[in-house]
Formats: structure tokens, sequence, C-alpha cells
């Protein structure tokens, strides 16, 4: 090994030497868990519509009992290995969501329900819901030129 | 006490390393070098309501457990050094409250322990005290709240990412006793090499490791086979491995007398910690519990222990600061020159 004398040179260093993360078993994890997720998802939805129920109650359910799941499971300490264990596969579907706002809001019970639960609830899922309002606004306001312009032309 | 070299200072009279008392969390336990321990705590709260509150009693019953072994009177004590990785090192000060003995309260991150004992010696050598309590801890709870994420987030670590220890040390220096020795000190400098990543402390803080080691072999004229064993802070398996291929490129072959406390105190294979321990916890309970056995059964006589640093906070890495790293050296030996 050649000396190393510059900070361009350490990093490109310490880059080679540290290991990558085990991508190719994550993203198997993430499909497969993931994909089960969904399932479960679908079963729930299945069983309210045959139940006799429309199909914008029975999504809604569908979500409700996915983030009851979720949040459940974090306060029993086991979504965190589930999230270890499927990395995006638990964190993309409605489950992760339920997780990142509930994980803070356990974690900073110590600091009081309003500078502590109430303050730090957020500080995970905050970002997701800042951007994720913020672009479904853009996509609403290009919808409705494009939308309009339609209309006029028609 | 004189200055050698640029960075080192000898000690001319002997400065004896007491007694240590170690307590460490349940994962520590469940490590190779659980039976090395004082005690070892069922769970992370220890009957605690918060984290914090945990990690202050770990530190407050380690430095009280220390005080019985040693059997010194509580006002035969003149100082204690401690510190910790919390915001203004809550944990040992509120930990140490009702200690009633003047306290110095440091931070040098991960490296705290050996700047306690190296600050330690130099009082008593100065004659400015007789007995000092020399103490640091850190909480895997509090850390991981304080530096990345609430515990229950579902998220994974990083390969390179390493595993704040639960636990504390605590060791009480003194003027009068029959060793082991602390002989010299060698203070670091702060190296920054420009890394970024705060999930790869290891390498941050190696090159730091590197600095103070070669300039205390070059302050002291010794060379790494005059030690038994030399050990690093909390490096891991990542900065275990580029220190010690750093220091061949500088002609340093350390290869065979030479661990990492962060690679002692987990057994990677079967506890899932990723590039191993760290904390200031990590060498002051390996130090507190094995090395200081080892010492006292004189199956090591001369070791080094160089505690390493990494001097970030949260808002640091999230603006995109680099991370400094730093490293104290101390040499415990059996004998006196």
């Amino acid at each position: 090994m050649k000396p190393i004398n510059t900070q361009k040179e350490y990093q490109e260093y310490v880059n080679q030497k540290s290991p990558n993360s085990p991508i190719i078993k994550n993203c198997f994890n993430a499909f497969w868990v993931g994909g089960l997720i969904c399932t479960i998802g679908q079963f729930i939805m299945e069983i309210c519509k045959y139940r006799g129920l429309d199909n914008e109650i029975s999504a809604t359910i569908t979500s409700i009992i996915l983030i009851f799941l979720s949040a459940f499971l974090t306060a029993l300490n086991i979504f965190n290995k589930i999230g270890k264990f499927a990395g995006a596969g638990s964190l993309v579907p409605i489950t992760g969501f339920a997780n990142s706002i509930v994980s803070p809001a356990m974690e900073y019970k110590s600091e009081g329900y309003v500078m502590g639960v109430g303050a730090k609830m957020f500080t995970v899922a905050g970002p997701v819901l800042v951007y994720g309002i913020s672009a479904s606004i853009l996509v609403g306001i290009v919808y409705l030129i494009f939308n309009t312009q339609t209309l006029t032309l028609v | 006490m004189q200055k050698i070299g640029s960075q080192s200072i000898k000690f001319d009279n002997p400065i004896t390393i007491l007694e240590t008392a170690s307590i460490v969390g349940p994962k520590e336990a469940e490590g190779p070098m659980a039976e090395y321990f004082d005690k070892c705590l069922e769970d992370e709260f220890w009957g605690e309501k918060t984290w914090e509150k945990a990690e202050s009693k770990i530190i407050r019953e380690a430095v009280n457990s220390s005080i019985i072994k040693s059997k010194l009177p509580a006002d035969k004590i003149d100082y204690c050094f401690a510190g910790d990785l919390l915001n203004q090192c809550i944990s040992s000060s509120f930990g140490l409250r009702e200690l009633n003995v003047p306290f110095f309260g440091i931070f040098g991150a991960c490296s705290t322990f050996v700047e306690a004992l190296s600050l330690a010696s130099v009082f008593i050598d100065g004659g400015g005290a007789e007995n000092i309590i020399a103490a640091a801890s850190s909480h895997f709870c509090s850390a991981e709240k304080q530096f990345r994420f609430p515990l229950e987030l579902g998220n994974q670590r990083p390969p390179s990412s390493q595993w704040t220890v639960t636990g504390a040390g605590s060791a009480i220096v003194s003027k009068n006793g029959k060793g082991p020795y602390i002989t010299n000190i060698t203070t670091g400098k702060i190296v920054d090499m420009g890394i970024k990543d705060a999930n790869n402390m290891g390498a941050a803080m190696a090159p730091a490791f590197v600095d103070t080691l070669l300039t205390h072999f070059k302050d002291t004229g010794r060379n790494p086979s005059y030690y038994d064993g030399i050990f690093s802070g909390d490096l891991g398996y990542i900065g275990k491995e580029i220190a010690t291929e750093l220091c061949q490129t500088k002609g340093y072959n350390i290869k065979n007398n030479y661990n990492d406390c962060g690679v002692m105190i987990f057994d990677k294979e079967t506890q899932d910690t990723h590039s191993g321990g760290s904390g200031c916890a990590c060498c002051g309970t390996i130090f507190s519990g094995y090395l200081f056995n080892q010492l006292k059964q004189k199956k090591l006589n001369k070791i080094l222990l160089i505690a390493t640093g990494a001097l970030t906070n949260a808002t640091s890495s999230q603006q995109g600061e680099s991370i400094p790293g730093i490293a104290h050296a101390i040499s415990i030996e059996n004998k006196i020159n």
C-alpha cells in the first residue's frame, strides 16, 4: 500500500476499505416482505368487500388496520426487527409511515406530552409530509392547467 | 514530571491505578468479555424512568464501586474527572452530584476515559492531589436518541456503523500504591481527514490514532514491540484494519500486539454489532474490566491504551461538516524504570 498524504487519497482509501451493504440480499428481503404486507392488505380489503362494503370504505379500513398493526408492533419492539430485516419492504407501505410516527412519540415521551411527544412526533415523518404534500400540490396545479386546457379545447 | 518530545509527558513519581470498576449493559453481558465486568445489567433502564437517568446511575454506581474496592475513605479523594457523550455531559454531572468530591467535567468524545486518566496523573505528579477518580460512561439508547434515530424505528444500519457500549468505567488513580503504574502520556492533536460519514466513525478516528501512536514512539523512543499490547479505544473492525495499514505505510508493524476495545467487547458474528463497539464506555469498561485484571495478574505487563474520539455532534453532521478525530495515549506498566 502506498502512503496516504492528502484527505482525498484517504477518503478514496476508506471507500475502498468500507464494506457495502449487502444490496442483493436487502433487495430480496424488501421484495418479499413488502409483497407480503401488500398481500395482507389486499386480503383485508377482500374480506371487507365480501362483507358488503364498497371499494372506498374497504380501502380506508385496510389502511386503518395496517396502521394499527404497525403501531402495535412498534410498541412491542417488534417492528424495528422487521424493519431491520426488510428495509424498504416494511418502510414503503403505510406500515413504515406509522412506525416513523410512533417510534419518536415513544422515544420522546420522557420529555413530556407537549415538548416531547407533541413536538418530536414528526421528526422522522415530517420531511415526508412536507415534501409529499408539496409534491401533491404541484401535481395538482399541473393537472389543473392541463385539464382546463383540454376542456377549453373541446 | 517532564515533557518529552513534542506531545508526551514522562512521570517521575510512580502513579498507581489502585482499583477500577466497570458496569455494563445486557448486550455487553452477552459478549466475550462478560466475565471481567463487575456488574452486568439485565435491562437498559436499571429501574429508572429514562435512559439518561439510567446512564447517570451506571456512572454513579461504577464510581462508588471503585471507591469501595480501593478501600479509601471518601474524604481522601481529592478530585474527580469524568465525562460522557450526552449534551453538556449530564450523565456524569447528574450521576456524580451527590459524590461530594471536587469535580472536573471533561469532554473528549469517546476518548474521555483516557483524557481523565491523563489529567489525573498530571494532577497527582504535580503535587495537586493524592487520589483521583477518573470515569466515563455511555449508553446505547441515550446515544442513539441524541445522535441518530429513535430505537423503535425500523431502519437498517450500514455495515460500517458501530454499536455504542452501555456502561461505565471508573478508576482510582493514586500517589501511593504498588502499580500498575501510569508511566507516560501522549496527548493527541485533532486530526481531520475529511470523513463525513457519521456511520463510519472508525475511519474518521483512525488517522488520529496513528498520529498519536507514532508521536508516542518518537517522543519516548519506544517501538511497537516494547509493549505487550497496544489497545485502541473504539476504532472497530474497519478502523482497526485502516490503522494497522496506515502504521505499516509509516514503517511500524503493530499487527502482532495490537487490538481494539471495540473489536474485543462484542462477538461480531452472533451479536450483530457490525463494525464493533464504540462510546466512552467501550475503552472505559474494557480497561476497567479486562485490561486492569490482566495487568494485576501480570499476564500483561506493559500496555499502551489509546482512546479515540470523534469530535462531532448531530448538528455538525447534518450541516455536512467532516468529523475531526482525536486520540490520547497512556502507557501503563507493572514495573517502573
